[in-house]
């Protein structure tokens, strides 16, 4: 066990360790669970009994018995190993998850180790991303680790001979009835081969019980980061290891036409690698690879591409499904009393993820161990199968928790790219992306287009056209009540590569919908607060967002000359949000000041409020790149602003005053809280802008110069 | 040539000119300093030159001979954490804490010059460091606390 406790959370293998890690070990299955765990108490949950089909992928035609959700083993030294394809990216998920397992077993969660994204020895998972891992992996282990208490229970029942009793369960112990006596969790395990598949009807411990669950419980192994003993997939070597570089186009859609690599030969160690348009290089060290990269000739055949000057109208023009609206809501528009039809714009931003995409490979014979930060491993180890043509027993991805992805991560690329050169140079390989790559060659947030067009009746929304092109449909749909409603997302052809982001479209389709509320409020001359209250329908949001108004003192603000108060709210991925700002416009430098942000969330039964309230801060500050500066500038396919110096990310000095208004709803399953609160920053601003200077900002960045246009 | 680095001597291999970054990472194994711009721009590379924080992906390794170099792995002594690196333990503040040693770099070099640091100070100090996962209200939280604990700063 030692070994795979160490490889899971990504330290170095040494080299009793990698003897072992050659030889990739087949799957953990029922059949071969003690044999490869050894003896102990295990519970396993069948993916199909609690979630149906909807997390199992097309591409993992495993049987049944190997259609797992998780394990959990117990051993004789009373220690809990549990085993979940979700992967770390700081979500703190690893500390969450372990908060539930310890909650069902009264045991420290010290004891606990989660063994998480090895694509050999943790049941499949599609990947983490969609704030899944709270509301569909912390129940399913809460469940797996009740069921393994009551195997333990009956274990001290038999061993003691006791009947129908309650047993007490405390740090590791079950306490005998009466005669003072107790057992270890590890003795009731000593010498035990006894596997249970998941039983529904076990009961869990109740929210309001909740001891270590609902409590802030610090980041698992947290020293390891401050004192730079994790190694995250950057950080790894192998014996033998080369370092690989891999020749990139000037610019999207280049295709290569030359090559010459003869500047190269004689430069010692370096290797050239050649396959059709995939050329790389590797060499003894990183600083080698570069300059031999650097010296490769290469000619390439370039198209026109399109430019960031176009962005705008080249989403509307290849906007799919452009139907006309049905008459019911055009007549209801047309006869309200007071109508509003905007656009609004969105950019392209990066993730930038702080540490790159990297990956380390190695074969032996024909089979391949990948290690990459990837917030899919299995996902991974599908695209190295299509790419080696491999069965995926002999293909291992590992992800020991990586430097962040907000939705960046879902690929593979430079796992790929290692996998790919360390077979042609038969020596482990590392692939590490500079930030210029990670920039010009992974993928963005997409860029979009909303049209809404709505109207109003007496004061109450009668009609919603709402148009999104390109963004996506992630919460697109107005949580307002209207009479006649439409909403619509255009696919469009994306100039750039683009993929998830954190909270997805919401971010933008928020922004539009919030934005539009708060200027038909304003056209009516009612207070958006009151408007939105008037109009929202969900219980959970209207309650969130008053007890955020009264925290922020929404009734009692002081309007004056320079400084205006806004709002935004919404629910997406079974969060809700509300957020209120007061800013100030310097009326003659035009430069904004954000004086304050008042932020509530609410996403059901809090597993960790430390840790929500870092998720809850760190959404709306990450926000506030995207909502005021953060965009990428591009032309003719090429990425202007590839580096931090050039493409801005919110920093220490951005930081607001900030209050977190975080609503335990223990009667409410809990929901996941890493995207939700992203959503109600950057329209909270726009519309606190608009109240201090009368203009309406409708795109996204908001002040890409840093300064509030007139 | 000879490098010094948490009071070590190494000999390390300079001939193509690499930068710190490259040389703790890839020839010393130190890899507590993270590689994130390249540039100097994001603070997660930093280490300290004589007591100063410096971005070792901009200093070539040949500028720092015969001096002091201190990374994330050797700020504690005898197994005791530097006491920035407790108070952000102490703090809980990361998230994926791929910064975490530049941070905590960084703000040791904040407390060289000064013991007593107000809130703006810090923001001020520490701008030239990035958190991604935007912790900075807790980092800022985490060094005050260990400016107003003032124990072995």
């Amino acid at each position: 066990m030692k070994s795979l406790k160490g490889k899971s959370k990504g330290r170095f293998l040494n080299n009793s360790e990698k003897a072992e890690s050659c030889v990739p070990p087949q799957n953990i299955s029922r059949r071969n669970f003690f044999k490869k765990m050894g003896a102990g108490l295990a519970t396993y949950v069948v993916m199909t009994d609690v979630l149906a089909s909807q997390v199992f992928s097309p591409y993992s035609p495993l049987k049944d018995e190997d259609q797992l959700a998780s394990w959990i083993h117990l051993n004789p030294s009373g220690n809990v190993t549990v085993f979940t394809g979700k992967v770390e990216v700081g979500q703190n998920i690893r500390t969450s998850l372990s908060q539930v397992v310890a909650e069902e077993l009264s045991i420290s969660i010290d004891h606990i180790d989660l063994i998480m994204g090895d694509t050999h020895l943790t049941p499949y998972d599609r990947g983490t991303y969609g704030s899944l891992t709270t509301p569909q992996m912390a129940p399913i282990l809460r469940k797996a680790a009740a069921n393994l208490r009551e195997m333990l229970l009956h274990q001290a029942k038999e061993k003691w001979k006791l009947g129908e009793v309650n047993l007490q369960l405390e740090k590791g112990f079950v306490h005998h009835p009466s005669n003072g006596g107790k057992l270890s969790y590890g003795d009731l395990a000593k010498g035990k081969k006894w596997m249970k598949k998941m039983d529904e009807e076990v009961p869990t411990v109740a929210p309001e019980a909740w001891k270590v669950a609902g409590t802030s419980v610090r980041k698992v192994n947290g020293r390891d980061f401050i004192t730079g003993t994790h190694r995250y997939v950057s950080d790894m070597s192998l014996p033998g290891m080369v370092y690989g570089k891999i020749l990139r186009p000037p610019y999207k859609g280049a295709k290569l036409k030359r090559v010459n690599t003869g500047n190269l030969a004689g430069m010692a160690g370096v290797k050239i690698v050649q396959e059709d348009d995939f050329i790389g290089v590797t060499a003894r060290d990183s600083r080698t690879a570069s300059v031999a990269l650097a010296m490769i000739e290469a000619d390439w055949e370039t198209t026109p591409q399109p430019s960031g000057k176009d962005l705008f109208s080249h989403l509307v023009n290849t906007g799919e499904d452009q139907t006309v609206v049905g008459n019911a809501l055009e007549s209801e528009y047309l006869s309200s009393d007071k109508q509003l039809g905007q656009e609004f714009q969105v950019q392209y931003i990066a993730h930038v993820p702080l540490e790159p995409r990297a990956g380390l490979a190695q074969w032996t014979g024909d089979e391949l161990q990948v290690w990459t930060g990837t917030q899919r491993p299995f996902g991974v180890q599908e695209e190295l199968q299509r790419t080696f043509d491999l069965p995926k027993e002999k293909i291992r991805v590992y992800m020991p928790d990586t430097g962040s992805g907000y939705g960046g991560k879902h690929t593979g690329e430079a796992g790929i790219e290692a996998a790919r050169l360390a077979k042609a140079v038969k020596k482990p390989v590392k692939v590490t992306w500079t930030r210029e790559e990670e920039f010009k060659w992974a993928y963005f947030r997409p860029a979009g287009v909303i049209r809404v067009k709505a109207s109003t009746r007496n004061g109450q929304l009668s009609a919603w056209d709402f148009h999104n092109f390109n963004s996506g449909g992630a919460g697109i749909e107005t949580p307002y009540e209207v009479k006649e409603k439409n909403h619509q997302y255009h696919r469009s052809d994306s100039p750039l590569r683009q993929g998830s982001y954190r909270a997805l479209a919401s971010t933008a389709n928020v922004f539009a919908i919030e934005a539009q509320i708060n200027d038909l409020a304003s056209t009516n001359q009612i207070d958006p607060l009151k408007f939105r209250l008037n109009h929202l329908k969900n219980e959970r949001l209207s309650k969130l967002t008053e007890i955020t108004a009264d925290a922020f003192g929404w009734v009692k603000r002081n309007k004056t000359t320079n400084n205006g108060f806004g709002m935004a709210c919404g629910a997406v991925k079974g969060g809700f949000v509300a957020t209120f700002a007061e800013v100030k416009v310097d009326p003659d430098t035009r430069e904004l000041e954000i004086l304050r942000v008042t932020a509530g969330f609410e996403c059901g039964a809090i597993l960790n409020p430390r840790h929500l309230k870092s998720q809850v801060v760190g959404c709306i500050l990450q926000g506030l790149g995207g909502a005021l500066f953060e965009a990428v500038e591009f032309e003719n396919g090429d990425i202007k602003n590839a580096s931090l110096s050039s493409y801005r990310v919110p920093r220490f000095k951005d930081t607001p005053k900030m209050e977190v208004v975080l609503v335990d709803r223990k009667d409410l399953p809990s929901s996941g809280a890493g995207e939700a609160p992203i959503i109600g920053i950057a329209p909270a601003l726009r519309n606190a802008i608009f109240d201090a200077t009368g203009v309406k900002i409708n795109q996204l960045p908001m002040l890409p110069n840093g300064i509030v246009p007139k | 040539m000879k490098l010094t680095v948490n009071e070590k001597e190494y000999e390390v291999e300079v001939s193509g000119n690499p930068n710190l970054l490259e040389v703790l990472r890839e020839q010393i194994d130190l890899t507590g300093a993270k590689y994130g711009c390249g540039e100097g721009a994001c603070g997660a590379c930093k280490v300290l030159v004589n007591g100063t924080p410096a971005p070792a992906c901009i200093t070539p390794a040949v500028s720092v001979q015969g001096k002091n170099i201190i990374t994330v792995e050797g700020l504690g002594k005898e197994g005791q954490l530097h006491a920035v690196q407790q108070a952000f333990i102490d703090e809980d503040v990361f998230q994926c804490a791929y910064c975490a040693s530049g941070m905590a770099i960084a703000a040791v070099g904040l407390f060289s010059k000064q013991k007593e640091l107000t809130e703006q100070e810090i923001k001020e100090g520490m701008n030239d460091n990035i958190c991604r996962c935007c912790t900075y209200p807790d980092i800022i939280k985490a060094i005050k606390k260990a400016s107003e604990n003032k124990i072995n700063l």
